[in-house]
Parts: structure tokens; sequence; C-alpha cells
């Protein structure tokens, strides 16, 4: 429980809506692919063989979950230590492959502020954008983080 | 291989089967190794403890997994997940069973494409709906 007094004042969200992250990009291994589903207990040959509907080996839906360090720098000293992960609203438009090389940017959609059971919290919503080495975007992911 | 369903076979308020898992500290392990997220909460029972948690918790984003394989699974080979969306209500723990549960909620045509809404969902033994989703899914038409 925080006993902060902090006010998100509108010039702070302002400035903080559509703040960028770094992009951060990573070569999809089959390997990795194979472990990550492995580890999500899903035994869908996709992602070990391929199947004909596939077309070959694919990453399962979360695996861009293994991206790490996409997260933008808000602008501004907020007295929180905790963070929650509040969900994920994923949007798919193309496949994931091995040898498929992923950039991710995350941004800052909203940001606001709430009193809660667990004390004052700042919401933010990011949506990371994930696009394969063709500049297309394979998903969206827009996420809830809480810190408290 | 699942066998496929189409369709023509889906309608609303249809129930996807139920299925139940059973997560272990090894899982959160695995997951922690696979995903890069090796927040303490997940394997160190005294972290855990330390931080106010009665237990080691199940990573949210497993059970975001948990949930797109249940329903990709439903959709079978040839279905194609379009959106998936999760909310974590509560904290799950491992060695005890978490149940995969959902119905279908709407099911329309918007291009070239056949797509069906599903309400799903994660509970603890105790029935708590503790990470709700929804997901879109496009599935293959009999006359395809």
């Amino acid at each position: 429980m925080s006993t902060n007094s902090f006010t998100l004042t509108d010039e702070m969200r302002e400035q903080s809506i559509g703040v960028e992250s770094e992009p951060v990009s990573m070569a999809i291994e089959q390997g990795h692919v194979a472990r990550f589903a492995e580890a999500i207990g899903d035994d869908n040959p996709a992602y070990t063989v391929g199947t004909p509907e596939t077309g070959g080996i694919i990453a399962p839906p979360t695996f861009l979950r293994a991206m790490r360090g996409i997260r933008p720098e808000l602008p501004f000293d907020a007295p929180f230590t905790r963070l929650l992960d509040g969900g994920s609203d994923w949007e798919y438009f193309g496949h994931v492959r091995p040898g498929d090389t992923i950039t991710a940017v995350g941004r800052v959609e909203d940001i606001r502020e709430r009193t809660g059971s667990i004390g004052q919290m700042l919401i933010a919503t990011i949506k990371i954008t994930y696009r394969n080495q063709h500049d297309a975007v394979v998903a969206t992911q827009t996420s809830t983080s809480i810190r408290y | 291989m699942s066998e496929q369903i189409y369709f023509e076979d889906v309608s609303e308020g249809m129930e996807l089967p139920v299925e139940v898992r059973n997560p272990t500290p090894r899982q959160l392990v695995q997951y922690a190794g696979a995903s890069g997220d090796f927040y303490e909460i997940h394997y160190d029972r005294n972290f855990a403890q330390s931080t106010g948690l009665k237990d080691i918790i199940i990573h949210g984003a497993l059970k975001n997994a948990m949930l797109g394989a249940y329903v990709t699974g439903w959709a079978g080979p040839a279905g194609e997940l379009r959106r998936l969306t999760v909310q974590y209500r509560g904290m799950d723990y491992p060695d005890e069973p978490i149940t995969a549960k959902g119905h279908v909620s709407r099911v329309y045509q918007e291009g070239q494409s056949n797509l069906v809404d599903c309400t799903v969902w994660l509970e603890n033994p105790e029935g708590q709906q503790t990470t709700p989703g929804t997901a879109t899914v496009h599935l293959p038409s009999r006359s395809d």
C-alpha cells in the first residue's frame, strides 16, 4: 500500500500520450519457438514441425511476450515501486515464423490515475506494434500496466 | 492432430469443451526461461511471501498463453486467431487445477472472413473467474 500523494496533471498526461519506446528487435529461432510451446503446454504441431494449413512452423499467439524491455519511459517521476499487469488485447495480422526478425515499438496510448483497494494507482495503456523484416505489422498488443 | 470445426457447425451460445490444466512450479520455471520473465514471485516462494502473496503465482502471460492454446485448439488446424483479449482479475497458484471454459458469443461474416467471437475464461478451484477474456477466430467453411 502506498501512502504517496501524487497528482497526474493534464500537462503530464498530455506529455505522456504518444511517447514511444526505443525499437527492440529479436530474431525468431525455431528452438526458442519449440521451447515456448512446450512451456505453455501446447502440443500443437504448428509450433514444432509445421502443418499444411500454416505452411511451415509458426510461433504461438503470445510468443512475442518473449521480447522484453519494450517500455516507453514516462516523462515524469512517479512515486510508485510496484507494477501489476492488468491484461492484454492482441490483434493478429500475420504469422511469426522462425527466420523472421521482429521489431517492436511500444507507445503510450493513455494514462490515468485512480484510487482503489491497493491505494493510489497510475494506470497506463501501452500499445506495442510488432513488425517483421518486410515492415508488415504482424501483431499489436495493447496492455494495461498498473503502478502503485 | 485435432479435428477441424467448420463455420457452419457453430452457433451463438454453443459451449467450448471444458479443459482442465494442472500447472506445476516446474512449468512456471519453464515459462520463465522461455519468456525471459524471471520475476521471482513466479518461482521463489520466500520472495513471493515477502511481497504479501500466499505462494508463488502463475505468470499472467502464461494464463494468456493458456487461453490462446484453448481457443486455437478449439478452432482446429485451419482456424485462425484474429484477436485475443485477457484480463488478470485474480491470482492463480501452481499445483491447483485451472479450468478453461468458454462459449460462442457471436457468429458473423466480414469481408472474406467467417468470424466467431468467443467468451473464454480460466477458473480457479473455487469457481472464480480469475482470467476472463474474449477471442475472435476465423473458421473455414465446408464450401471452401
